[in-house]
């Protein structure tokens, strides 16, 4: 194994955990502002990736396809909260994973009814074909480097966002007190609508992103979605930070794990045995991070008490 | 109407069909009628956790999934007249359906009694989530170990043995499918009325008084766990002889839904939920599943209008609790 190899894979891991987090911080600002579980999540994220595929194919454009992916997700998330969500907020967790569990099902059969059972195939836009020499004579996929910039981009911009902005405010008011901030005028109906909509969009985005290194297919949400659970509960519920340390740190844990493990249970063993135990180890590495984390810090690395 | 009664009409009708499916020679109804008595058992499990405990495991597909595997494992080393294990001490495979339901049930209770002790630490949203996330470890696990078939599962080809009975006659298999599921039915409402199941109702409804007098609720709760592993278990070691298939789909997130799903659409929290909804599941997927190929988007929708109008499922609907039950 080479420098070369291992700096790739970190930027892979870079990478995949950008992604997550487009993935986690929807999800955990909607626990956060709303104290909600979306299992739902993933199917926006499938979402996104159609209406990308759908409109990439049909016109050409890439960009366009992209901002189809925003529009749909975040349209398909406001309908969604509008319709549906909007009744599960002062009902339990267990019926909040029920009902959405259901929106699942609907999405996902709908989905197949609508595009048939096959892949849809994205292609990565023309103008980001190719490597890109980084310094050090490591050459990394252009694409996969853009979506990295776009992921950290959107972060940056998230924590603004929150941070620095009157919505940024109200919803940061919505998570400590609900009946406070209705009170003080500011309309709470329209405000969880928004970010449930901010949340969709960011993971229709992922999934845009996404649908071009794998394919687009019913069923795409769902890993990715139980990946993004396991970084909000390392990070923290609540917790947009949280979110970003965790899914880094599941980003490259898992792709590390994968290309370490196999490699250094081969010091000691057999090759085919070996690859066996590292690749089964690899793929439960993560839950046991998560496991490790919940030991120490049962709420999270960055989770109120 | 009194909760009593539901669950007798319950039985009667999980009884009454296999039997006229018997006299009228159509095997297949039979086969489904021993799906529900299986899957009710899995929901039995989980309805002990969740219903009475609860906890609202997102996971328990593990422990049906361990179930399976113990069954298959334990049969395809039987079949294959290989030692499980050599060493420290030899362990031989088994046909014997009187040995793989022990081992499942007890594979299946340690395991829970791992994830339990982790998961437990935690509450709420993070329970929910941590259970799923160790369910889905076991799935990954199951994926990519080769030695069991890997991904595409692992087949025995012929069905485990019961003395004195032909497993292979449908209306056999079934009848013993019943019999556990009502010895564990049996098993639930005595513990529920024990000074266990007091403790763990007080623990579901308030851990702070259920300290204050003196119990520590962890424990409670940990050995309901253990238990609803254990039950759950039980059913995936004859889900797998009924279908004499194993695969990590058992294990799947999606099949820890479906349980949940049994359990909800039937009553939480009702001894005979878990039965109704089982019931209710495989005859929405036998009728929808008839009407269009992509019956789920009604069961979807279905659901949706169960969990926010039709409160506390089938048998909520039929026999309502006074609010402060």
């Amino acid at each position: 194994m080479t420098a070369v190899l291992l700096i790739e894979q970190v930027l892979n891991g870079l990478q995949y955990g950008v992604m997550l987090f487009l993935m986690a911080a929807g999800l955990t600002l909607v626990f956060g502002v709303m104290g909600l579980i979306n299992l739902a999540h993933g199917s926006l994220y499938m979402v996104g990736a159609f209406a990308c595929a759908a409109v990439a194919g049909w016109t050409g454009s890439f960009v366009l396809g992209l901002v189809a992916a925003l529009a749909a997700a975040a349209a398909a998330g406001a309908l969604v909260e509008l319709v549906v969500i909007r009744r599960l907020y002062a009902r339990d967790h267990l019926d909040q994973v029920l009902a959405t569990f259901a929106l699942i099902l609907i999405f996902s059969e709908g989905t197949r009814w609508l595009f048939g059972s096959f892949p849809l195939f994205l292609s990565v836009p023309s103008a980001l074909v190719g490597a890109v020499t980084l310094p050090g004579g490591i050459e990394y996929p252009l694409y996969r480097l853009v979506i990295i910039l776009i992921g950290l981009g959107i972060a940056v911009g998230l924590f603004l966002l929150i941070g620095r902005t009157r919505l940024g405010m109200r919803i940061r008011a919505g998570e400590a007190d609900r009946e406070m901030i209705a009170a003080l005028g500011v309309d709470i109906d329209k405000l969880y609508t928004m970010v449930f909509a901010l949340g969709a969009a960011l993971a229709g985005l992922a999934g845009a992103l996404v649908g071009t290194i794998q394919s687009v297919q019913v069923g795409m949400g769902e890993p990715v979605l139980i990946l993004a659970f396991v970084v909000i509960v390392i990070g923290g519920i609540g917790s947009i930070k949280g979110a970003l340390v965790g899914a880094l740190l599941v980003g490259m844990t898992d792709t590390l794990g994968k290309l370490l493990l196999p490699v250094g249970f081969g010091l000691f063993m057999e090759p085919s045995a070996a690859s066996a135990v590292g690749s089964s180890l690899a793929s439960m590495l993560i839950y046991m991070l998560m496991a490790g984390v919940l030991l120490l810090r049962p709420q999270g690395l960055f989770g109120d008490a | 109407m009194r909760e009593g009664w539901v669950s007798v009409a319950v039985l009667a009708v999980l009884v009454a069909v296999p039997l006229g499916a018997w006299a009228l020679d159509e095997p297949f109804v039979i086969t489904l009628a021993t799906k529900v008595a299986i899957f009710a058992l899995a929901g039995v499990g989980l309805n002990f956790a969740l219903g009475f405990g609860g906890l609202v495991s997102f996971g328990h597909a593990a422990f049906f999934g361990i179930g399976g595997y113990a069954a298959g494992i334990l049969a395809s080393h039987a079949a294959n007249y290989e030692p499980l294990m050599e060493w420290p001490f030899a362990v031989e495979g088994s046909q014997q359906m009187l040995v793989i339901w022990p081992v499942a049930m007890v594979v299946s209770a340690l395991a829970a009694l791992v994830i339990g002790a982790l998961s437990l630490r935690t509450s709420g949203v993070y329970f929910i989530m941590v259970t799923l996330a160790f369910a889905q470890m076991l799935f990954y696990f199951a994926i990519s170990w080769p030695s069991y078939g890997g991904e595409d599962g692992l087949s025995f080809y012929v069905r485990n043995q019961f003395p004195g009975a032909n497993t292979f006659d449908p209306i056999q298999y079934f009848a013993i499918c019943l019999v556990l599921l009502l010895a564990a039915l049996a098993l639930s409402a005595v513990l529920l009325r024990s000074r266990f199941g007091l403790a763990l109702e007080g623990a579901r409804q308030n851990p702070e008084r259920l300290l204050s007098v003196g119990i520590r609720p962890f424990g409670v709760r940990l050995t309901a766990f253990v238990i609803s592993g254990a039950l759950t278990g039980l059913a995936g070691a004859l889900y797998a002889d009924l279908n004499r298939f194993v695969s990590p789909s058992m294990l799947s997130w999606q099949t820890s839904g479906e349980i949940m799903i049994f359990v909800i659409l039937g009553g939480v929290g009702r001894l005979w939920g878990p039965v109704a909804g089982a019931g209710l599941y495989i005859l929405l997927e036998h009728q929808l599943g008839g009407i269009s190929e992509y019956w789920q988007v009604f069961l979807g929708m279905l659901l949706l209008v169960v969990v926010i109008f039709a409160r506390g499922g089938v048998i909520g609907v039929l026999s309502p609790r006074r609010a402060h039950d």
